[in-house]
């Protein structure tokens, strides 16, 4: 008997979850309306099961997950942060949600106006001068950012071949540059976790199209030279590209277009509250200076007295770069969690992501080794090399022992230039209380290291699977169920 | 651990000459620190490689990290049974799990490499 059934497992031949009425036309053979070869000879092998078996097998495997409307996740605004319930259902105002995407403008202008106002709030929180809402995610938004700088060289008649990024950069970084076809060119972090400006200077020249640098850097440290390096990539007429994934250590303190960037993405789902996880549907907005504005794709939502419009006449844009307006109803969340906290409930975001990555650092110091010391923003990177010399147990296996503990894993082995990596981005809606029980489960598995080691090596023990084979599904994955024989 | 006779990279490949050509792979400390190795990414055989560039990718269940050319060339051969077995890198480094050979286009590369005595101390092994 297994654990837990497959939804085909639990077929059971002839059982129906519905009934269909007669049809009121006449029925026609399926052989004279379709060729042959589309005719299966046999029907799918599709699970046999009524309605409240699904719900039942469904509803039962969602009690197994982890969600952070049940725990903490130390995986930070990356994955999983919490989401004001208020602008779900704001997002669900029939007037938003049963909008058509061809309905005409001037039945639209409400939805038009909440587009431009969040503009206008993005430009002002950013720095930046326009914005398109068109690229469905951070990546996407990356892809455009870079299309648009390559697009801008092409106008000015200068071929550009090459993008540099750090070593502790995002690695979709290298590969939107590749995808745009730019040579990568990759630039070592100094002993402080900063961009080494000197290595910079080595590589910079006038076939540098851009720098993609991601502020605070994915160590979690803000970039204490970034007006120095946007001077010296200005200098060889590149452009600064902010990869936004971390804006939400900054919003409403610093401002990305006053440090130097000439376009960036933000990551709606990191900054401003829309859903996480399961791939989509995000919202990479993309925010530049106005001299790559032309470049911008379409449509781009203007205002011309109190009326707005999607203008699509713009000769030098990238072109189209996601269906229709983007993915309309998380600018919605958006724009209503920017309206509710205002300006300085959006700086006290920041001011609280950042004290309490900065509690968590403090308090695990004694414990574990923190290669870059020193006060970080919204999150911190800790290691496990001082456990994995002493009893051999590594990251992995005080990832999985957390578990255990009530918590999610926090990400691990990344920056990959810290051996062990330990990344902790606690996020601002988290109490003292929480943070403080995570401490105290990071502090007791440390003492486990020592005493019981066996039991942090075997861990999870207390979740409904236990340590997954991940070589094996790696080596060979077995992605599809079939019939047993 | 660290043959004598092979010469090593800063990224921790290993070159073997073996006349004109040289097989290259990763090191065992290089292995040890990706841990189980799931997939390796190799170049088409009769592709240019570069020193020090980017010639292909190892990815384990921990990250997929770039693989840099010792030595510049042709390659003339590749390993096609770590598709099916890219464990032979972790259970074998030195050896088994070696990855392309390259017709050298300028053996003097080789003296950039280091020997095993300076790859040693480079990892903190010496």
């Amino acid at each position: 008997m297994k654990d837990f059934p497959l939804i085909f497992e639990r077929s059971v031949p002839g059982r129906r979850g519905f009934g269909l009425p007669e049809p009121d036309v006449p029925p026609r053979p399926l052989e004279e309306m379709l060729p042959a070869h589309l005719l299966r000879t046999q029907p799918p092998a599709l699970p046999e099961v009524s309605e409240l078996d699904v719900i039942r097998h469904y509803t039962r495997l969602s009690h197994r997950n982890f969600s952070i409307d049940e725990g903490f996740y130390p995986l930070g605004s990356c994955t999983m942060k919490y989401n004001p319930k208020l602008h779900e259902e704001v997002a669900r105002f029939p007037g938003f949600s049963r909008l058509h995407p061809y309905t005409p403008e001037e039945l639209v202008q409400g939805a038009l106006q909440l587009l431009w106002e969040l503009g206008e709030e993005l430009r002002e929180l950013s720095g930046m001068d326009a914005v398109t809402f068109q690229p469905a995610a951070g990546a996407h938004g990356e892809l455009v950012g870079l299309l648009m700088v390559r697009a801008y060289f092409e106008s000015r008649g200068e071929r550009r071949t090459r993008v540099i990024v750090p070593d502790s950069a995002h690695g979709t970084n290298p590969a939107t540059a590749a995808m745009v076809g730019y040579e990568v060119v990759t630039v070592r972090s100094d002993a402080r976790g900063n961009l080494d400006l000197g290595a910079l200077e080595g590589e910079l020249d006038e076939r540098t199209a851009a720098l993609m640098l991601t502020n605070p850097n994915t160590l979690g440290l803000f970039e204490e030279q970034v007006d120095r390096i946007a001077e010296r990539v200005h200098a060889v007429g590149a452009q600064m590209y902010l990869d936004g994934a971390n804006f939400n250590a900054m919003v409403g303190i610093t401002r990305p277009g006053d440090q130097g960037f000439d376009v960036m993405h933000m990551n709606l789902h990191k900054t401003f509250s829309t859903p996480h996880g399961g791939g989509g549907p995000g919202a990479g907005v993309v925010a530049v200076k106005s001299h790559l504005e032309p470049f911008l794709p379409v449509p781009v939502v203007v205002r011309e007295g109190d009326r707005y419009r999607l203008d699509f006449d713009r000769p030098h844009s990238v072109g189209r770069v996601r269906a229709f307006y983007g993915n309309f109803a998380n600018l919605v969340r958006a724009y209503a969690y920017i309206r509710t906290l205002g300006a300085e409930g959006l700086r006290a975001v920041a001011e609280h992501a950042v004290l309490h990555a900065n509690y968590l650092r403090v308090r695990l110091a004694p414990y574990y080794d923190i290669p870059y010391d020193r006060v970080c923003k919204h999150e911190f990177v800790a290691s496990g090399v001082r456990q994995k010399r002493r009893s051999g147990v590594t990251t992995r296996d005080i990832a999985k022992r957390l578990l255990d503990y009530g918590f999610h894993a926090p990400t691990v082995y990344f920056p990959l230039i810290v051996e062990e990596a330990i990344m902790v981005e606690p996020t601002e809606t988290e109490s003292l209380q929480t943070l403080e029980e995570f401490v105290q489960a990071m502090v007791a598995i440390n003492r486990e290291c020592e005493t019981d080691p066996e039991t942090v090596r075997t861990a999870p023990h207390t979740t409904p699977v236990g340590r997954l084979d991940e070589v094996r599904a790696a080596r060979h994955p077995d992605l599809r169920w079939r019939p047993a024989t | 651990m660290y043959p004598e006779d092979y010469r090593y990279s800063t990224e921790h490949e290993w070159a073997k000459r073996e006349d004109g050509k040289v097989r290259v792979g990763i090191t065992r400390f290089a292995a040890d620190r990706l841990t189980d190795v799931v997939y390796v990414e190799l170049p088409q055989v009769g592709s240019q490689v570069r020193y020090m560039h980017p010639f292909g990718v190892v990815e384990s269940v921990k990250a997929a990290s770039e693989l840099y050319a010792p030595v510049s060339g042709r390659v003339v051969e590749v390993n096609e049974r770590l598709r099916d077995h890219p464990e032979l890198v972790n259970q074998d480094p030195h050896g088994e799990g070696w990855m392309i050979v390259v017709e050298m286009s300028d053996p003097s590369e080789l003296d950039r490499l280091m020997d095993a005595q300076a790859y040693r101390q480079h990892i903190g092994e010496a």
